[in-house]
């Protein structure tokens, strides 16, 4: 109880302060705009799609999970402008939840990415898109738990390193190998063995798997709940992991 | 209020392959009376702030315990943080917000229900004189109404203990003064104020109390006037004709009130007393009784830097 009133708080805090300033979900989303109008196009002929809608069934799931990923990824920069302003040791000398300083700032988060999900998904109905709106709903599932996930582990780095300096180039290490090897720009069945081997072990890989067969209309395809269930058990480790970092002394 | 027995923490710190632990807090004792503002002197560095730290649960001790308020700071961090409120050096406010939209969420951070934090935060607000700010970014504000709107942060869930950590620090002479009566008026609605300062000054105007820390521990400990006076007493000097210096010398001499006397090469003499409100009168009649012309006659109290001097053997201006 007291845990959802503090979330709400805190979560009502940070999204009035996104809203403030709501030119940050249109940079967030400025980038896969622009691989949906500069990249997306070349894919009909490179991937033999007999239509454009049939490429876009491809690219845009993948798209959608890398600003997922990314988006989450990058939430830390401005939790460490929070430390440095001292609003974190202000709400740690206070009573409230330390979960809720971290579930309603990731579910902030969520909140950003699924409206940049939605202009995605709406300008790439522009593009002869379609999926049935239960697939779609189930995926933007998919693609909150991704975030839920990113943002968390995010959030609990940079209470970490505490700096700027140190996050960027370390969440670009991270970053950089998880897109490529899940599958985000091409599919893998494009990959030599070896390299399919290497995603398998990459969750990530099995997320755009399960978030692809959903934009076909594959509901009980058994990548979906397989991408699933292995995203919701990362969510959850990696939000009670951060949870950790928020609870535990930060100098 | 607070209570303290061998509060300890220390650091660990690398240099390069070296690890170096630092004794942040070496074993602090204290006892600090309910409505007081009792005041923690030292330079930077000395451990005040890491002792701060530990009493308002930030950082964990590693030996030793506390009392907060009745709270047991090991056992039951939470029912202190209920009990306190901490004001950081370094701010606590975001650039984005207005300092109502602080004051309420922070009042809701402690539980308390939104119709009363919208009141509480405009009591405050009113209280610290920022009505006239109130909606507008933090940003915008100056250093001295942003330090008040933290203040009033710390104090919105009515605690009974607040700790400011050097609040005054970066105010300009006119807003310090202000901080200076905000602090007193704390202490006048009965909360007991607990602050860190490196300003001499500070500690002897608005204490009731003060400890001095260097090198992680309390050197000294009491209210100013009894560590002054515990020090050397009071010094008078008398300006005298350069002609007339030595013989005043022989008159001074071997009074009983008198402990030490230095003559002055402006001429004068520099006279060490217990109390210099009783010797100012006897002076002035000796120096009167012997027809002396008497041109000035000053008394100096020792200050809260000869008392550092004293327990450290160093100013504390110089460290």
């Amino acid at each position: 109880m007291k845990l959802a009133r503090d979330t709400w708080l805190i979560f009502q805090r940070q999204l009035h302060l996104l809203l403030r300033n709501p030119v940050w979900v249109f940079v967030g989303v400025f980038q896969p705009v622009m691989y949906l109008l500069l990249f997306a196009p070349l894919l009909k002929p490179a991937l033999g799609a007999a239509t454009q809608a049939e490429a876009y069934k491809i690219f845009v799931p993948g798209l959608l999970v890398l600003l997922a990923i990314f988006g989450g990824l990058f939430q830390g920069f401005g939790l460490i402008a929070e430390l440095r302003a001292g609003v974190i040791e202000r709400s740690r000398v206070t009573p409230v939840s330390r979960l809720a300083l971290l579930l309603g700032r990731s579910l902030r988060d969520v909140v950003s990415l699924m409206a940049q999900a939605v202009i995605i998904t709406l300008l790439a109905l522009l593009f002869d898109l379609r999926v049935f709106i239960g697939d779609l709903l189930l995926a933007y599932l998919m693609l909150a738990l991704i975030a839920l996930m990113t943002s968390a582990v995010s959030y609990g780095v940079a209470l970490k390193v505490k700096s700027e300096n140190a996050l960027a180039p370390l969440m670009n290490t991270v970053a950089q190998p998880v897109l490529l090897l899940s599958g985000i720009l091409l599919p893998l069945a494009f990959a030599p063995g070896w390299l399919q081997g290497v995603a398998r072990w990459n969750p990530f890989s099995w997320a755009v798997d399960g978030t692809r067969a959903l934009f076909s209309g594959d509901i009980g395809d058994d990548r979906v709940w397989q991408g699933l269930a292995i995203i919701t058990v990362l969510a959850a480790a990696g939000v009670y992991w951060a949870a950790r970092q928020f609870a535990r002394s930060v100098r | 209020m607070i209570e303290t027995r061998g509060l300890r923490k220390s650091f660990r710190s690398r240099a390069g392959r070296e690890t170096k632990t630092v004794e942040a807090v070496r074993g602090v004792d204290l006892d600090v009376p309910a409505g007081e503002i009792f005041g923690f002197l030292g330079p930077n560095g000395a451990g005040k702030t890491t002792t701060l730290r530990m009493l308002a649960t930030l950082i964990e001790p590693d030996g030793g315990e506390a009392t907060i308020a009745g709270a047991d700071l090991l056992k039951d961090p939470g029912g202190v943080r209920r009990r306190i409120g901490y004001v950081a050096q370094g701010g606590s406010t975001w650039d984005d917000s207005t300092g109502r939209e602080e004051l309420v969420l922070h009042a809701r951070m402690y539980g308390i229900g939104k119709a009363e934090a919208l009141r509480r935060a405009a009591r405050a607000l009113e209280a610290f004189q920022l009505t006239e700010f109130a909606d507008r970014k933090c940003k915008t504000y100056s250093g001295g109404q942003r330090r008040r709107v933290e203040i009033a942060l710390g104090i919105i869930h009515e605690p009974k203990i607040v700790f400011l950590d050097e609040p005054t620090t970066g105010l300009d002479p006119q807003s310090r003064a202000h901080m200076w009566d905000e602090i007193r008026r704390l202490r006048a609605d009965g909360m007991t104020v607990f602050i860190t300062t490196h300003y001499l000054d500070e500690a002897d105007a608005l204490c009731d109390r003060i400890a001095i820390m260097d090198h992680g521990e309390v050197v000294a400990e009491g209210t100013p006037t009894d560590l002054k006076r515990e020090i050397s007493g009071d010094v008078v000097q008398v300006g005298l004709d350069v002609t007339a210096t030595g013989e005043a010398e022989k008159l001074f001499d071997g009074e009983e009130y008198v402990n030490r006397l230095e003559p002055l090469d402006e001429g004068g003499l520099r006279l060490f007393v217990d109390e210099g409100a009783t010797a100012i009168p006897r002076i002035l009649r000796r120096v009167d009784a012997a027809g002396l012309d008497l041109r000035s006659i000053e008394l100096h109290r020792p200050s809260l830097d000869d008392v550092f001097l004293t327990k450290t053997g160093r100013s504390l201006r110089e460290s």
